[in-house]
């Protein structure tokens, strides 16, 4: 970088070249990932020559071992949609640890309007209200599910923005709130017998199709949108982003409202799935999503990562937790080997930086 | 005459607590013409400036700019008035390209009915973006590249450019080249030529002696807050080592005596 007789300094240009997109590394590792699960399938006595991701067996006629497949993306999407949101929250240089807890409360509330009367022709056992709450369309259970997670999100947005509190203690405060709000709405007992409606959002591979419609709406928007450049602008150099003319404030409360709201939109979709709802749902999801992001290649500095970087997160994460269960170690391995690899990511994000400042 | 100003400031102070940063400047710009500030550090040169541009409130004294008195709240509100200013610490984000540096804030948009979620234009910004770093003689090579791989030189061309290629009426440059090498000086330069050349009005704010005396018209030199000569260097009359013993105090103007 120390060639300055190119005009005006800086890098000697080439119009033609492109920067190598960092999502091309997690693509990358993704591979390298895959490989290793792929080898040790061969390699390691006890796995009879099975194949990780490619189908072996002669009585299904496909090349991807689909069943696999379809239980890695399966176990990420609820996460991934979390993290969707929480990588905005880290682009704009902050951070949401509120989004696990928030699963939880959002799961209970959306369920107990989203519950049947009649169970086998009794009475739901675990009604949480009167009739009037029960059958009712699944979009009320929906909207208000949504409602609650835009309020969360506007008060994490709000601390963060007016009162200058940092953001990690702010959604850390927001964390125990949320647990609170799930365990005082029931008193600790679990809701459950949703509606069909409400089954339906989260039943087979619906998480899945939830996840990637939503990751192909917010790249949209992260890249192409006003709303996406200013917050990039503002993870960038906030100071510039407000003398520019941006609304810092009121920016930051919309990225901490939608990220809310897509967390509190995978605790209905959390809470669907399972057909019931309970307090202590969405353990660890705040950090997983956030690892998802990191590893994806969003920087926790602030201004740089995409939403396709996440997905890849997503997916290097679903496949490490996949492949521990394929060469069958068990989930403590598994934790070891994810912790490695995000603190991995983050020291390959502190190197990118440094080389390029 | 009066309507040929652009800007004017009456009796313009700043205290902070009992610091006097800045004393009663009274200070005139007419239209299409570039005034250097000088003066040693500490003199009120970027006081005078952050008054000007509402960066800072001022204690005392009037600001009229366009004809009108004007009271900024925020630089932006300067801004949005018309008066564009390249700060000593550049505002560009460093992860985002040049076009999106250039219109930050202000970016070409359509479908506006989807709000905060408009699209980017991005073909016209990047069409606007080369007139502007023609008009202005910018050379970036790769206009997508991030401000972060650029040098210093071409991160404060971006921030010119940034200024001029928005219609404004007037444009302050708080040392624009202090960070910079030769060349990089060169190009800057070369900006502020053609914005004379377009009859645009500049406050250049700086410390280089043979830059002043090549690009202004006028210098207004400043010390310990006060205002204390007001030189038409294009005259010919005034040296550098003149201008220097004014920045020292071995001279003072003579409107300025009972002042200083």
């Amino acid at each position: 970088m120390s060639d300055t007789s190119h005009g005006t300094g800086g890098l000697p240009f080439d119009k033609t070249k492109r920067s190598w997109p960092s999502e091309l590394n997690v693509l990358l590792a993704l591979i390298i990932i895959i490989v290793i699960f792929e080898i040790l399938g061969q390699v390691l006595p006890y796995m009879n020559n099975q194949s990780f991701l490619f189908d072996t067996q002669d009585r299904f006629d496909s090349l991807f071992n689909e069943a696999r497949l379809k239980i890695i993306i399966l176990q990420v999407a609820i996460i991934g949609i979390i993290a969707l949101g929480v990588s905005q929250v880290i682009i704009t240089g902050g951070i949401d640890l509120s989004s696990g807890p928030l699963v939880a409360a959002t799961a209970m509330i959306a369920m107990s309007f989203g519950q049947t009367e009649l169970v086998n022709g009794f009475a739901n056992p675990k009604a949480l209200f009167g009739p009037w709450a029960m059958d009712l369309p699944v979009l009320i259970p929906i909207v208000i599910g949504l409602t609650f997670g835009a309020l969360i999100g506007a008060i994490n947005g709000t601390f963060v923005a007016y009162f200058r509190i940092p953001p990690f203690i702010a959604t850390l405060g927001m964390f125990l709130i949320c647990r609170g709000i799930a365990l005082w709405w029931s008193s600790g007992n679990p809701i459950s017998f949703p509606t069909a409606q409400f089954q339906a959002i989260g039943s087979g591979m619906m998480p899945v199709f939830w996840f990637l419609s939503l990751a192909v709406i917010f790249h949209i928007i992260m890249r192409y949108t006003v709303y996406g450049k200013h917050t990039y602008a503002i993870g960038s150099n906030e100071e510039a982003a407000r003398m520019s003319g941006i609304n810092v404030k009121r920016h930051k409360i919309m990225v901490y409202m939608i990220a809310a709201m897509l967390a509190a939109f995978a605790g209905i979709v959390l809470s669907a799935k399972a057909s019931t709802a309970q307090a202590g749902m969405g353990e660890f999801y705040e950090l997983f999503a956030i690892a998802m992001a990191v590893i994806g290649g969003i920087s926790l500095s602030g201004g740089r990562g995409s939403i396709i970087g996440t997905v890849l997160g997503a997916m290097v994460l679903g496949v490490i937790r996949s492949g521990f269960t394929y060469i069958k170690l068990d989930g403590s391995y598994q934790l070891m080997a994810m912790g490695g690899i995000i603190i991995a990511a983050v020291i390959l994000d502190q190197f990118r930086q440094r080389n390029k400042a | 005459m009066s309507d040929d100003i652009v800007l004017k400031t009456v009796d313009l102070t700043k205290h902070y607590g009992g610091v006097h940063a800045l004393e009663g400047a009274n200070f005139e710009l007419r239209k299409g013409e570039h005034v250097a500030i000088m003066g040693d550090n500490g003199a009120g040169k970027s006081t005078f400036v952050r008054q000007i541009t509402g960066v800072e409130q001022r204690t005392r004294g009037k600001i009229i700019f366009d004809g009108k008195e004007v009271s900024f709240a925020g630089p932006i509100e300067a801004r949005e008035s018309g008066i564009e200013t390249v700060f000593q610490t550049l505002a560009l984000a460093d992860h985002l390209d040049v076009p999106d540096n250039l219109f930050l804030g202000r970016e070409k948009t359509k479908w506006d009915w989807l709000g905060p979620f408009r699209f980017l234009d991005y073909k016209a910004m990047r069409q606007d973006t080369l007139a502007a770093l023609e008009k202005t003689g910018v050379k970036i090579p790769n206009i997508h590249n991030t401000i972060e791989k650029m040098s210093g030189g071409q991160r404060q061309c971006v921030a010119i450019a940034r200024t001029a290629s928005f219609h404004s009426k007037l444009t302050i440059m708080d040392e624009p080249t202090a960070a910079l090498g030769v060349q990089e000086t060169q190009q800057v330069e070369n900006i502020i030529r053609q914005l004379k050349a377009q009859g645009e009005p500049l406050i250049l704010v700086s410390h280089n002696m043979r830059q002043v005396f090549d690009l202004a018209d006028r210098i207004v030199v400043f010390r310990r807050g006060r205002i204390c000569a007001n030189l038409d260097i294009k005259s010919g009359a005034y040296t550098g080592e003149d201008v220097v013993s004014y920045i020292t105090g071995a001279k003072t103007g003579a409107e300025y005596e009972g002042a200083a």
